[in-house]
């Protein structure tokens, strides 16, 4: 099946109602694993972090993390998740390399946390409701490179590596109920469900949730049914889909693919596909006949996990502001629209701004700054606003030299590029590159003289009335000072000596 | 000298240490020259750790002139079940699979062990993988028993008991998931005891049946077990299932032995068809004993029991083939196969068909299947109600007694091969042993007499309630001295002298 295989995705809707299950790994950020003391950092030397126990070594045995636990019914509670009682782990068992014991600790089916709902907001700001089967906690397993193949994947690999530092990492997989009823904005819902279950994570302060890095991974399961009729279809399940925008094209294309296979009456497989980042295409991977048999049995090594109520409860009233609630409420604080909301969302700016106000600027220069020069800067750089080298509290105090009128747009501008330079802070990159607006009247007046004297022609026309021309001058003027003049003050010298009213 | 050395008891060697009477170092060339003398024909030992032993035993006799205090089973030697760890020193499970691979870490019994000042002689033989009655499935051959070199000597610990009814070590540490201490104490006229679950760490004891498994002490008297026991036990944080509580306190009450106006239940399904006469003879002698000594007996009926070798072969299988499978030749031991042309899935395949024997393999099978969609209600799930129903009757039972009284195993040692190829007559070896696994509680084999048809062994079995290990050894201490009195002296003395 090629790309020019598929339907239009307005055909495939006119015919067919799509219904998704999104399934989530979250890696925590825990300090230690799941089951053992070795450290979670990334980065490191291949299989320097581990142990008897998350190299499955005979003899070793695993012990719970507390804080796994404590992040997982966070998790849950967030989603408005009931917390189990009384859950157990269980063995997940199927034979890979890289999975040490050759079964995954996993829950099967006591999960810690089930039956809840997150509510997304689309981009024109409707809201909808994404229903939560559960979320329960197990390991990541580790990592095989396979080398000498012309894909990376396994076939016509001559060998490969092994690294166990990611074996045992804690996961919490959060699994959706079919999600029915998004119709046209099902690839629109998905990515907006991972969108806000990103941020979820991310003000939990239980992960990073870094989807670049494998922090968050994404499985989208679809099918298609009839327009009108209730039975859900065959479904795909698309692995390993790593990005928001990812997401949206892999629901998208399988819409279209399923659709295609249906009008011209054939079935799905059900089988797992591989997603394609360069043409947002999915490929057959593993065809399932029948169900994999992972022979579940409750983790005898293991004592069942029992959150207390009072606990629980103690978690609940510890839990910070939703996302979403919080995203509206800064909304209206700062007085920007839905849609202007939606892009500082996406550029990752919600937190700086709300950052640079605490540190005392105002709303429209946080915005500004972190959504102009900062934002541009990070693009430019390929990496996150939160990873630029500059603090809120520097912004701010950006801002309040402009305020102030010590600074100008571009000398501002100047000092957020010493600053992410590591010349220091704004101060002392004010000071270091001499970059003051000029407020010496005396050398400014006579700055303006020496343009004026240059330009005789264009100061007969600002003469004349066409005050539009100044602007010739304020740039002679700036070019003089070295931008270092505030442009507003020169313009009104510039028209008083001309004895014209601006 | 060698030979009075190697018949003191584990609390004489100690005392003798201890008051310089003798050197750690001499006591362990005692022992190291018993096992060059007679392990050639036992087969007690898969790995014998001389230099490590001798350098543990300076180190006591060290400490010792610098007039450090001495732990009470200081400078006493001891043979380790090969199914703990052991840093640096080769742990085989008695398996192939695991032929030449040296543990980088200590189980924790092994450093409890170290820090106890124990001298560790070696690694003893055991049925691969603990799936076995009898040390005959060992990749590295049978061990025999010492009260009759062509008998079995009880397994899966047989090199353990074996070491012990013949000499070589006055202390041995085995592990129990369905019999594996006290049947080979009952057939070797030794002393064996399965602690109450997660009284004894299984952290870095290789296992078999997580929910069943548990390592104890054995010794040729019931004071140095529980001295053994005291050793090893207490909560470890490595082990998740370990009992976070005090230790009960077994060595004060080996040391002060009594039944008198105790309640002792005989369970009346351990008897009939299968049980050799001179096991039944000899168990209700023992039986008389007790009330001769003031203890309360009665008849118990624990009906369940009867279905606890079926559930016993669902749990344990099931448990074992998901515990097995880490043994893919990825990361250690054997690997067969590996010429660079083969996937690592024929590997692994490869080396699992070469590396594990007929029984390990039959066990990955059965539990395999038992744990398949479709069948897992009908076998794990079933054989899991079972053993609640097996727990629910040891609960009705100790309402009305302290302690319940069997033989640990229908018939005495049968000789070696006799059952090779029969599976189910192996299995029944464990009979009486099982339920207690299945409930997680304690028990204790010890000695009651030589069958008068063939001159063997038979073992007494004790059972306690869970956490209640110490009745044990009160008993099992008044019985012993009775017996001794009445036999005048240990029937260990018995045995043949190699």
């Amino acid at each position: 099946m090629t790309v020019t295989d598929l339907v239009s995705y307005e055909d495939a809707l006119a015919t067919y109602d799509p219904v998704m299950g999104l399934e989530v790994h979250v890696e925590l950020g825990t300090k230690t694993k799941m089951f053992c003391g070795c450290s979670t950092e990334l980065g490191a030397e291949s299989n320097s972090q581990t142990c008897p126990t998350c190299l499955g070594l005979p003899g070793a045995l695993p012990v719970v993390n507390a804080t796994g636990v404590e992040s997982a019914v966070k998790i849950g509670l967030a989603l408005h998740c009931e917390i189990a009682e009384w859950c157990r782990f269980a063995r997940k068992n199927y034979f890979y390399p890289d999975m040490p014991k050759n079964f995954q600790t996993s829950q099967y089916d006591e999960p810690i946390a089930f039956d809840g709902y997150l509510d997304v907001q689309l981009e024109d700001g409707e809201i909808f409701r994404v229903e939560i089967e559960r979320a329960h906690m197990e390991e990541d397993t580790g990592k095989s490179t396979h080398v000498g193949g012309a894909t990376g994947r396994i076939h016509g690999a001559s060998h490969s590596l092994l690294d166990y530092n990611r074996a045992g990492i804690p996961l919490i997989e959060i699994v959706t109920k079919p999600i029915e009823g998004a119709g046209e904005r099902a690839p629109e819902v998905a990515k907006a469900y991972v969108a806000e279950l990103r941020e979820l994570i991310k003000a939990l302060g239980v992960s990073e949730a870094r989807m670049e890095q494998g922090q968050m991974r994404c499985d989208v399961n679809l099918s298609l049914r009839p327009n009108g009729t209730a039975k859900f279809g065959t479904r795909s399940e698309t692995k390993n889909v790593n990005s928001l925008r990812s997401v949206e094209r892999a629901a998208r294309f399988e819409i279209q693919r399923h659709a295609a296979v249906l009008s011209s009456g054939g079935t799905i497989v059900q089988e797992t596909r591989h997603f394609h980042e360069d043409d947002g295409s999915t490929t057959s991977g593993r065809v399932k006949e029948e169900a994999e048999d992972y022979r579940y049995f409750p983790e005898p090594d293991l004592v069942p996990v029992a959150p207390s109520r009072e606990w629980v409860e103690e978690l609940r009233a510890g839990l910070p502001e939703l996302p979403r609630v919080r995203r509206n409420r800064l909304r209206e604080e700062w007085g920007v629209s839905e849609h202007d909301m939606q892009s500082i969302l996406n550029a990752g700016a919600v937190d700086p701004i709300a950052a640079t106000i605490e540190a005392g600027a105002d709303a429209a220069s946080a915005r500004k700054w972190w959504m102009g020069e900062l934002s541009r800067r990070a693009n430019e750089d390929g990496t996150d606003l939160a990873a630029l080298p500059i603090t809120p509290a520097q912004v701010a105090r950006v801002a309040e030299l402009v305020t102030a009128g010590e600074l100008n747009d571009k000398l501002a501008r100047q000092v957020i590029e010493g600053v992410l330079n590591g010349e220091g802070d704004p101060d002392a990159v004010v000071e270091k590159r001499g970059l003051k607006v000029v407020s010496d009247e005396g050398a400014l007046t006579a700055a303006v003289d020496e343009a004026i004297a240059g330009n005789q022609a264009i100061a007969d026309k600002i003469r004349g009335g066409k005050v539009a021309a100044a602007g010739a001058l304020v740039g002679a003027v700036m070019k003089a000072t070295r931008g270092q003049a505030d442009a507003a003050r020169v313009k009104e010298l510039i028209l008083a000596k001309l004895g014209v009213e601006g | 000298m060698t030979d009075s050395i190697i018949k003191l008891t584990a609390a004489e060697i100690a005392a003798k240490i201890a008051a310089g009477e003798l050197t750690a170092v001499e006591v362990t060339e005692a022992h190291l020259a018993r096992i060059e003398a007679v392990d050639e024909k036992v087969h007690a030992f898969l790995h014998v750790d001389r230099e490590g032993a001798l350098a543990q035993a300076r180190a006591v006799d060290a400490k010792r002139e610098r007039g450090e205090k001495l732990g009470p089973l200081a400078g006493v030697p001891l043979a380790l079940k090969d199914i703990f760890t052991t840093e640096g020193i080769p742990t085989t499970v008695g398996s192939k699979i695991l032929e030449g691979w040296i543990p980088p870490y200590d189980a924790t019994v092994t450093q409890r062990l170290k820090a106890a000042d124990v001298v560790i002689l070696g690694k003893t033989n055991m049925d691969e993988f603990a799936m076995g009655s009898s040390t005959e499935n060992s990749a590295y051959g049978p061990t025999g028993n010492p009260w009759d070199l062509t008998r079995i000597p009880g397994g899966s610990g047989g090199g353990s008991s074996a070491s012990l009814a013949s000499y070589q070590a006055p202390l041995a540490i085995g592990t129990d998931t369905g019999g594996s201490i006290r049947q080979p104490a009952a057939v070797t006229g030794t002393v064996g005891v399965k602690p109450t679950y997660g009284a004894v760490s299984r952290y870095g004891m290789v296992a078999f049946s997580s929910s069943l498994d548990q390592g104890g002490p054995c010794a040729r008297t019931v004071l140095d077990a529980a001295l053994l026991h005291e050793a090893i036990a207490g909560h470890d944080p490595l082990d998740s299932t370990s009992i976070d509580a005090p230790v009960p306190p077994v060595v004060e009450a080996a040391r002060s032995g009594s039944v008198a106006g105790m309640r002792v239940g005989v369970v009346k399904e351990f008897a009939g068809e299968g049980y050799q006469a001179g096991v039944v003879q000899r168990f209700n002698e023992a039986v008389e004993l007790l009330k001769e000594l003031g203890a309360e007996v009665v008849e118990i009926s624990c009906p369940s029991f009867d279905k606890a070798l079926a559930a016993y072969y669902l749990i344990a299988p099931s448990e074992c083939s998901s515990n097995l499978a880490r043994f893919d030749a990825m990361r250690y031991g054997l690997r067969v196969g590996d010429d660079g042309t083969r996937s690592a899935e024929d590997v692994t395949a490869l080396t699992r068909e070469a590396g594990f024997g007929d029984e390990v393999k039959r066990r990955i099978m059965l539990g395999t299947y038992a744990l398949s969609s479709g069948y897992y209600d009908a076998y794990y799930g079933s054989a899991q109600k079972v053993r609640t129903l097996i727990t629910q009757d040891f609960e009705k039972a100790f309402e009305q007694v302290d302690v319940l009284v069997s033989p640990t195993t229908p018939t005495t040692a049968f000789p070696i091969g006799e059952r090779a190829d029969d599976p189910m007559a192996m299995y029944l070896a464990d009979l009486c042993t099982i339920p207690t696994n299945l409930a997680g509680n304690a028990a204790m084999s010890l000695p009651c007499g030589l069958a008068p048809e063939d001159g063997l062994p038979v073992g007494l079995q004790i059972i306690a309630p869970a956490t209640k290990d110490e009745r044990l050894y009160k008993v099992g201490a008044a019985v012993e001295a009775a017996f001794v009195e009445k036999w005048g002296h240990p029937l260990i003395e018995e045995a043949p002298s190699l």
